[in-house]
């Protein structure tokens, strides 16, 4: 128990976004009405994705410099987490998007670029499936989950905002500048960040523990016979 | 030179009766004064916050149950491990 407090903290976190994210005040503005509340769960995918693919890369490099299966099975783990919520983040990107910009996609900069990050983190899936050596795939894996992270960053926090994007804070977009500041948004906004990605890392952890019991069966199996 | 007539006049006759008709543009799929079915608009549009909750909702579901399988998967290996014992 005492080492699984901050799974606590993921859930008494969540509760208060749920709760207060729904209820507390926010800002009556025209077009977002009740939808600016999505900060706390379109937005938050994002920021937790980030925040998981951070630990990626952190865990791919220790596989490099160790050789160590138990560190990929972090990275991929992680990776996989991360790519779930960037699917979420992006399928409720596009619901948000139909009902105040006025379609499902409209090729905003960042939408187009968020679409190519995530098209890049399959690839890094279809890379590792395609290997059946698993020191291999480990490695090659780690190399090629460190170039996207790379790509990745710029692709969504740089690019757009060196164009006109729809998205607040890009272009000659003031968008949620404005409201950021605005200490209600805050109060749940942050919360809601450190909640979703506890959350992405406790279902990364499960898995990885999957993993590691799965391959020491498999070693059994193997010298048994 | 009748006939030129005859095809100049036509041609703005035909102009004349296109402008009677009011044609459709982007502006009025847009249109948000005039009030149309759409539930998701209602509300103060309340109910796309439904749907954005329910997809991270849904998404989290499918993950675990694909985790289920995995542990599934897992549970069978083992039965199959201690039948060797």
């Amino acid at each position: 128990m005492r080492a699984n407090w901050w799974k606590v903290l993921s859930v008494i976190l969540l509760g208060f976004t749920l709760t207060v994210g729904l209820l507390g005040d926010v800002p009556r503005l025209p077009i977002l009405n009740e939808t600016i509340r999505a900060l706390y769960f379109h937005v938050t995918m994002w920021f937790g994705m980030i925040l998981m693919l951070v630990v990626a890369v952190y865990h791919s490099i220790r596989y490099l410099r160790s050789n160590d299966l138990k560190h990929d099975d972090m990275a991929i783990e992680f990776t996989n987490s991360a790519i779930l919520f960037g699917v979420l983040g992006i399928v409720t990107g596009m619901l948000w998007a139909k009902f105040t910009w006025g379609d499902y996609w409209s090729g905003d900069p960042k939408q187009n670029a968020s679409a190519i990050g995530l098209l890049m983190y399959f690839a890094y899936l279809v890379l590792r499936n395609s290997l059946t050596d698993v020191y291999q795939r480990a490695r090659i894996g780690a190399i090629y989950n460190i170039f996207a992270f790379a790509a990745f960053i710029p692709l969504i926090f740089v690019l757009p905002r060196l164009t006109d994007s729809l998205h607040p804070g890009n272009g000659g977009n003031p968008g949620f500048n404005a409201y950021d500041l605005d200490s209600n948004l805050r109060l749940v906004f942050y919360p809601a960040i450190i909640g979703w990605t506890l959350l992405g890392a406790w279902l990364s952890t499960v898995r990885v523990r999957l993993r590691r019991i799965e391959r020491k069966l498999e070693n059994k199996l193997i010298n048994q016979t | 030179m009748k006939n030129w007539f005859c095809i100049l006049f036509l041609v703005i006759s035909l102009n004349a009766s296109a402008q009677d008709k009011i044609p459709i543009t982007e502006e009025d799929y847009q249109n948000s004064r005039i009030e149309m079915a759409d539930v998701m608009r209602s509300s103060g549009k309340i109910y796309v916050l439904v749907g954005i909750i329910g997809i991270v909702f849904g998404g989290i579901l499918v993950y675990l149950i694909s985790t289920d399988r995995k542990v599934v998967k897992l549970e069978k290996m083992l039965k199959e491990e201690s039948g060797y014992d």
